[in-house]
């Protein structure tokens, strides 16, 4: 009953309703699986992560698959969003309750990545091209180098800060260090579960989904598809390519917290390039443009390194492979003709009779 | 006269960042991409000279010109293999391609020599030539500093040359100009193209030699900071032109050299991009590049 | 009043002037032809009636309202729409969603209503499936609606350009070489429904097009560039006749 209702959906309908099915019956079996204590300890530790990465993709795909501008600066809006979460968890977990600072926390996250996605966005998205890439991966060096250099800690005065030493912070002996420089954030309540990992899966879907299929959705699809285009029927583009960023941006930050959250110390190396490069692969690995595609990768490339140790030395380095293969596989257009020409003998073969010849 | 030394050990870096920009402002101009993977060409010549100079002991200037040789190879051969295939995919495609083959030079260089920093030796010492020193000692010039703008100067010269008074460097002004006329007219655009990811990587090999000499620390990241740092200079002085590349390097080095002493050496990094972005917002063709118009 | 007025209209790329003093009016519910030999500028007047280039002079008055210089979503918005020479359409997405993003500013929700599903968006997204598949109606596409625009054979992407550009509900639509790469037949129909377009819809045309049967079986004015000026405009027969026409197209003096 319910799958011949499936069946006369809209397409599209048909395929988000089974992006979530996969999202929950992952959830309830690997829930199943911890309950029948049939779960490692080191697979349980990877379950917030996963959650981390699959939103970090998904929103990443945003940006590359639906605006089409590439951006290298993903953990770096992760970062600024972990960063200001805990900060604030760190500030009002101990006055106020859990259910309300922990999503105040996540707000702070995605609010403050996504203030940095206007500043990088603004100046840059007025110019097409490749800009972007590099204005964005610039932002997350310098973001990274900047956190690394931050003392900030408070006393009965108030916030002191310092980009040069602890010591020049002039904390009073009774203060409380928040952040210590490349030592980053210490002593942080854990507070990542994987309910509330998967919940932010379904929230960051839900809302990119619908913004895909709605007029901003399309808008944004248009620019991607030929900008000329879409400025001729009306679309204003920056004000678009900003909201697509931005939104990426802000569950980018979402993302961070969730993550940041899950350890007990919190440093600004962990969001390096490498993991924006990772992020960039999940997405082209799933397909730009393929919300499902991202999820799946994201956590079969967050889970495999685990169980394949041995390859960890050339885990970076396959993902470099992987990122040029699939862009000569799928964009070349002689391999494109390739690859349809191998599939039209091969179907040939397989089936129905070879065509007959044309009459002229 | 501590200001003058900033201003010309700026200078000397901001030479370093024109040679590397030239690779980036000749490949942008005529094969119409960024080519991501240009920071990262000068690493391995770096590397190269590191082997040949430091271990093997070779003459500076024979470990140099073999550094150039295996730079123009590499630079053509992932031109062939990963760039041309796409030459008519969207930009979008090739940008994600040329991240590629970056990431895969550090990945192999970090199997290969490790991650941990290597001291290289400079090559200008060792070629025997001495720091000068003006004013009674007051402000004393060291060789690399001036090896370096004199070799960004001939290069600059010898380069312009090329492209104007030569039969291929017409051609690459041809295919820049429009590829499909270019061809039209009977440039073979596949080995022009070619010709400039060759000139461009042996030039990042010279760029590895004197940035390494001035800042002995190698590693496989090196390549990557100056890399992006010079596509900026190629945008400040206008993406496309040869002598904007050489304008925005030193005007970039400068900047980026006076901000780590006068400002702060945690945010120099930020103030050089803070350059990119009023670029961007001021004038988006750079100080001498033109403006082109989208054919419609 | 003229729908639109162009006085004194101009544009110089560098040393080149492209386009110089074009003065021309267009009156609502007329179809107007532009021809002239290649690069007399004819597209080059669709550009700066369409702010994709700033003309360097001149004065372009759309329903009274100044539109000189103004950005491309401006004009879309005033009511001037498109198609290209080389085709653009939004290649990856579906032939009803091309149309759909004619519709921007025509049905317009927020950003807000889209993410949350607020009832007005249903309504709306109702109102422009409506609208849209009665647009692909008229130019027979209704039943690729689902298909990517791309896959559509060359033909019917020509006649999705226009379907996108009337869903932007213009008053003035230009239309750049419509029957470039059509056969004699399909042609022959883009006439019908070029014509069919104008009676439905009560709106102007003006059309770049080289057949010139095209051209003379439709249009009631036809303006000649040459050299970026204009060089005779009439009915089709005076047209014809017009010597200075005929030697800018043999290339005589």
């Amino acid at each position: 009953m319910a799958l011949t209702r499936l069946k006369h959906m809209k397409k599209t309908t048909r395929s988000n309703l089974i992006t979530f099915g996969i999202v929950i019956v992952f959830y309830l079996v690997v829930e199943a699986l911890m309950a029948g204590g049939l779960t490692s300890s080191s697979f349980e530790g990877q379950l917030v992560p996963i959650c981390a990465y699959v939103v970090l993709a998904i929103s990443l795909n945003l940006t590359v698959g639906f605006l089409g501008e590439l951006s290298l600066g993903h953990a770096g809006f992760m970062s600024v969003g972990a960063f200001a979460g805990v900060l604030l968890w760190t500030v009002l977990g101990k006055t106020l309750p859990a259910y309300v600072a922990l999503p105040l926390a996540f707000l702070a996250g995605g609010l403050v990545a996504g203030i940095f996605g206007v500043i990088v966005g603004v100046p840059v998205l007025r110019l097409s091209g490749d800009y972007l890439a590099i204005v964005t991966l610039a932002f997350g060096e310098i973001i990274k180098n900047i956190i690394n250099a931050c003392y900030l800690g408070y006393d009965e005065n108030g916030l002191h800060f310092s980009l040069t030493d602890a010591a020049s912070m002039g904390l009073a002996p009774d203060g409380t260090t928040l952040i210590n420089g490349a030592m980053g954030i210490t002593r942080i309540t854990k507070a990542s579960t994987f309910t509330m990992g998967i919940a932010l899966v379904l929230i960051t879907l839900v809302v990119i989904l619908n913004l895909i299929h709605s007029r901003t959705g399309r808008a944004v699809m248009a620019i991607r598809d030929n900008e000329i285009a879409a400025q001729s029927v009306g679309v204003d583009l920056t004000r678009y390519k900003l909201t697509a960023f931005v939104i990426s941006a802000v569950f980018a930050g979402f993302a961070g917290v969730l993550y940041a959250l899950n350890y007990s110390s919190l440093v600004a190396r962990r969001f390096d390039y490498n993991t924006s490069i990772q992020i960039l692969v999940f997405v082209v690995l799933g397909g730009m443009g393929n919300i499902r595609g991202s999820i799946i990768a994201a956590a079969l490339l967050t889970v495999l390194p685990e169980m394949l140790r041995g390859m960890d030395d050339y885990r970076m380095l396959i993902y470099a492979i992987v990122l040029i293969v699939m862009m000569i596989f799928n964009q070349s257009p002689q391999i494109v003709a390739w690859r349809k020409r191998v599939a039209a003998r091969f179907t040939r073969k397989k089936g129905a009779p070879a065509p007959q010849k044309e009459v002229a | 006269m501590q200001f003058l030394s900033y201003l010309i050990s700026g200078i000397s870096l901001g030479s370093v960042y024109a040679l590397i920009a030239l690779g980036y402002t000749m490949v942008y101009g005529i094969a119409k991409m960024l080519n991501f993977a240009h920071g990262d060409i000068i690493m391995i010549g770096s590397y190269v000279i590191f082997f040949a100079f430091g271990s093997f002991g070779w003459n500076p200037v024979v470990s140099v010109l073999f550094a150039m040789a295996v730079c123009t190879v590499l630079g053509v051969t992932i031109e062939r293999v990963a760039y041309r295939p796409l030459r008519e995919a969207p930009s979008l495609a090739v940008l994600i391609t040329a991240i590629g083959v970056s990431y895969l030079l550090q990945q192999v260089a970090q199997l290969l020599w490790k991650s941990d920093p290597k001291s290289f030796t400079s090559i200008v010492t060792a070629a025997g030539l001495k720091p000068l020193a003006l004013f009674e000692g007051q402000l004393v010039i060291s060789a690399e500093t001036i090896v370096t703008i004199i070799a960004c100067v001939i290069i600059m010269a010898a380069l312009t040359l090329f492209v104007n008074k030569t039969v291929p460097g017409h051609a690459m002004l041809a295919v820049s100009e429009d590829r499909g006329a270019a061809q039209l007219m009977g440039v073979n655009v596949n080995a022009t193209i070619a010709l400039t990811f060759a000139i461009g990587s042996a030039l990042a090999a010279i760029a590895g030699a004197l940035l390494c000499s001035s800042y002995p620390s190698l590693s496989p990241t090196t390549g990557a900071m100056p890399g992006i740092k010079a596509f900026v200079a190629a945008v400040f002085g206008g993406i496309g032109s040869i002598p904007g590349a050489f304008l925005g390097g030193i005007l970039l080095g400068v900047i980026e050299n006076l901000s780590k002493a006068y400002i702060s050496t945690q945010l120099s990094d930020a103030i050089v991009f803070l350059v990119l972005v009023v670029v961007l917002i001021v004038k988006p063709t750079g100080l001498l590049g033109k403006k082109v118009n989208v054919k419609v | 009043m003229a729908l639109l007025e162009v006085s004194n209209l101009g544009i110089a790329f560098g040393g080149l002037q492209a386009v110089s003093q074009l003065d021309m009016t267009i009156e609502k519910g007329h179809l107007y032809g532009l021809i002239g030999p290649n690069g007399a500028g004819k597209t080059t007047v669709f550009n700066m009636l369409t702010g994709v280039y700033r003309p360097t002079e001149g004065n372009i008055i759309l329903d009274g309202k100044d539109i000189t210089g103004k950005n491309p979503e401006a004009i879309s918005k005033a009511g001037i729409a498109r198609t290209f020479q080389n085709i653009r359409l939004f290649n990856e997405m579906s032939v009803l969603d091309n149309v759909k993003v004619g519709m921007h500013n025509q049905v317009p929700y927020g950003l807000w209503t889209g993410i949350l599903r607020l009832p007005a968006y249903r309504e709306k997204e109702h109102e422009m499936n409506r609208k849209a598949h009665a647009l692909l109606k008229i130019f027979d596409l209704d039943e690729q609606a689902d298909l990517k625009a791309s896959q559509l054979p060359y033909g019917k992407q020509r006649k999705l350009e226009i379907a996108r550009a009337l869903a932007t509900n213009p008053k003035l639509l230009l239309l750049d070489e419509p029957a470039a790469g059509m056969n004699p037949n399909e042609t022959e129909e883009l006439m019908q429904t070029v014509r069919s377009v104008r009676d439905q819809f009560g709106i102007a045309i003006l059309l770049i097009e080289h057949d010139m049967n095209f051209v003379m079986g439709i249009c009631e004015e036809i303006m000649v560039l040459d050299y970026g000026r204009m060089i005779a405009r009439g009915d089709g027969k005076a047209i014809r006749n017009n010597p200075k026409v005929i030697a800018a197209y043999l290339g005589g003096d």
